[in-house]
């Protein structure tokens, strides 16, 4: 449905957007993660034909978004990161307004606008001007417009930001139910909303792909290597030195113990690799109390940090 | 043709929702009334004059009407001044700074579509804001005699529409321009108080002041007020208006390539 080869758009000497590339198949929700500034934003106004790229191309349904623009946009419903509203509208005369621009013949115009406060919970606010709602609603009002001509592919860039969580599950709720009919692509730097909504992720950083896959391989991906929790009571410097001596543990942490607890250890280790037992044994040959040791499963949001934290940070966290 | 249809709309819409165009009738309307009746009030008072100096032997041509439609277009236009470039103001920048100027871009609208709906609904409320003028000039004209005849006062209006026109469109384009409404007021005033003051040198005879005779808005302006219609005026009108209306089709194309 979206193929994206190569995008890139740079303003003068930055570049926001980096050789991009990837593909959205139909009826899929495609999560955009990454942290502010990342280059979701400008991806997705290239892709709704809001702003040309420099380099590569995109195209929905076929259509190249920018020589063939129009074509684009009429198959395209897009949530902007701030919801393009009018305040002196009604929510309805607003729809209505969107609907008319967006081409949908005036006999199905009432049903689509209907069906748009239906689906966004907003049938009992359809008289009510837009500068009087409140800004989950604004949100709400702001979805409903890229719904209201039953796009092929909606964009939301952010669609879940100001509401609150009641709203944020709503939102989300409707996400998935809107997937499979149409083609979603949504942004985000929240991490549970891409594994909660989201069929794959692109997760991108400072314009580049740092990766692509579904959340659940993404997070098994990582699974391998594994993380050790322990807590015990022992001097830190031998403890260091006996843990780094375990062939297969890599980053060795040690917060020092607050008061009244212990101190906790964190040690990653290689793929494939479990040093649960000789740490076990090797703390127990030493005489130190042991009061917990378990395994951590990466999460989502490891990974994220991962693939986004800059290389110095890294090295510096890991000495 | 249908999307123009629905900008316009919209746009009518903002006016009439807000209290701007209500506000902006009202006070335009108190001011013509206004200087109609000092204009009226002059007139009568310069007719005595005249006639007084008649009894003592001395014919006079004094024409009433065609005096108080002369100062009457005259001081439309430059109200007309004063007002465009607040209808104009907000047309792109408000727009703009909201955001839905992402919402028109990414609809299958084009450039031409959004400018010219937007421009033809303030030439709407231009000609809106005008209509109950035309209630003053009528009733003078029933009262004269003898009647001046009505083509005078339609010339009138049609200066006063293509002028006002003019500098909407240039309005229109400085919006354009900004998100910030009140550089867009100030620059357009300026703009236009420039165009109005080219035919400064209307007395020398020097090419170059020719030239800026023919380019000022204002010279053109007179012609109507006298009741004539010239070719060329129309022309100058016209191609001020499909400028300003391209230069504003460019400038909206452009801030998909600028940095939003």
């Amino acid at each position: 449905m979206i193929e994206v080869q190569d995008l890139t758009k740079s303003y003068g000497a930055v570049t926001a957007v980096d050789h991009v590339s990837f593909t959205v198949n139909k009826g899929e929700i495609l999560g955009f993660l990454g942290p502010n500034g990342a280059g979701k934003t400008t991806t997705m106004r290239i892709l709704t034909g809001y702003m040309p790229a420099t380099h590569g191309t995109a195209r929905v349904a076929g259509f190249d978004v920018f020589s063939d623009s129009m074509e684009v946009r009429r198959r395209i419903g897009y949530l902007p990161e701030n919801p393009p509203v009018y305040p002196d509208m009604t929510v309805e005369t607003y729809l209505d307004f969107v609907a008319r621009i967006k081409n949908v013949p005036a006999e199905r115009r009432p049903g689509r606008i209907d069906d748009a406060l239906r689906k966004t919970n907003l049938e009992d606010r359809r008289s009510e001007l837009i500068k009087r709602l409140s800004r989950g609603y604004k949100q709400r009002v702001g979805i409903a417009q890229a719904l209201v001509h039953d796009p092929e592919v909606i964009i939301l860039d952010e669609p879940t930001v100001g509401l609150d969580p009641k709203q944020i599950i709503e939102v989300r709720n409707l996400i998935k139910s809107l997937a499979g009919n149409h083609t979603i692509i949504l942004s985000t730097h929240i991490l549970p909303e891409v594994s909660m909504t989201c069929d794959r992720v692109v997760i991108i950083n400072k314009g580049k792909i740092a990766a692509v896959d579904t959340p659940q391989n993404l997070t098994s991906q990582l699974k391998g290597g594994q993380k050790i929790r322990i807590e015990t009571d022992a001097p830190e410097k031998p403890l260091r030195d006996m843990l780094t001596q375990i062939p297969g543990a890599s980053r060795v942490l040690i917060e020092p113990a607050r008061a009244g607890g212990h101190q906790a250890v964190t040690v990653e280790a290689a793929q494939g690799n479990d040093i649960r037992n000789q740490i076990a044994a090797k703390i127990v040959e030493n005489g130190w109390p042991l009061y917990e040791l378990h395994g951590v499963n990466l999460s989502l949001e490891d990974i994220f940090l991962e693939l986004t934290t800059d290389d110095a940070a890294h090295a510096q966290a890991s000495s | 043709m249908r999307s123009l249809y629905a900008i316009y709309r919209k746009e009518m819409g903002h006016y009439f929702v807000s209290p701007i165009a209500y506000i902006f009738i009202g006070l335009f309307l108190v001011l013509t009334a206004f200087f109609f009746n000092a204009i009226l009030a002059s007139a009568i008072r310069d007719s005595f004059q005249m006639e007084m100096q008649a009894m003592r032997g001395m014919p006079s041509d004094f024409d009433v009407p065609a005096f108080v439609m002369r100062s009457f277009f005259g001081l439309l236009a430059t109200l007309v001044l004063f007002f465009t470039p607040i209808l104009t103001m907000g047309v792109y920048s408000e727009e703009r700074k909201r955001g839905t100027m992402e919402l028109l871009m990414t609809s299958p609208v084009s450039e031409l579509e959004i400018v010219l709906g937007k421009y033809l609904a303030s030439l709407s409320l231009f000609a809106l804001m005008l209509l109950p003028t035309a209630s003053y000039m009528v009733f003078m004209v029933l009262r004269s005699d003898p009647r001046p005849p009505w083509s005078m006062l339609a010339a009138g209006y049609a200066g006063v529409l293509l002028l006002g026109g003019s500098l909407l469109a240039l309005g229109s384009f400085v919006s354009s321009l900004t998100e910030n409404q009140l550089i867009a007021v100030v620059v357009t005033f300026v703009a236009s108080l420039f165009l109005w003051v080219l035919d400064i040198g209307r007395n020398s005879d020097s090419g170059a002041s020719a030239v800026l005779q023919y380019l000022s808005v204002i010279r053109h302006y007179e012609d109507f007020t006298r009741g004539v219609i010239d070719t060329s005026s129309l022309i100058y009108y016209g191609s001020l208006i499909a400028l300003f209306v391209f230069l504003t089709v460019r400038s909206v194309d452009s801030m998909r390539w600028r940095r939003a």
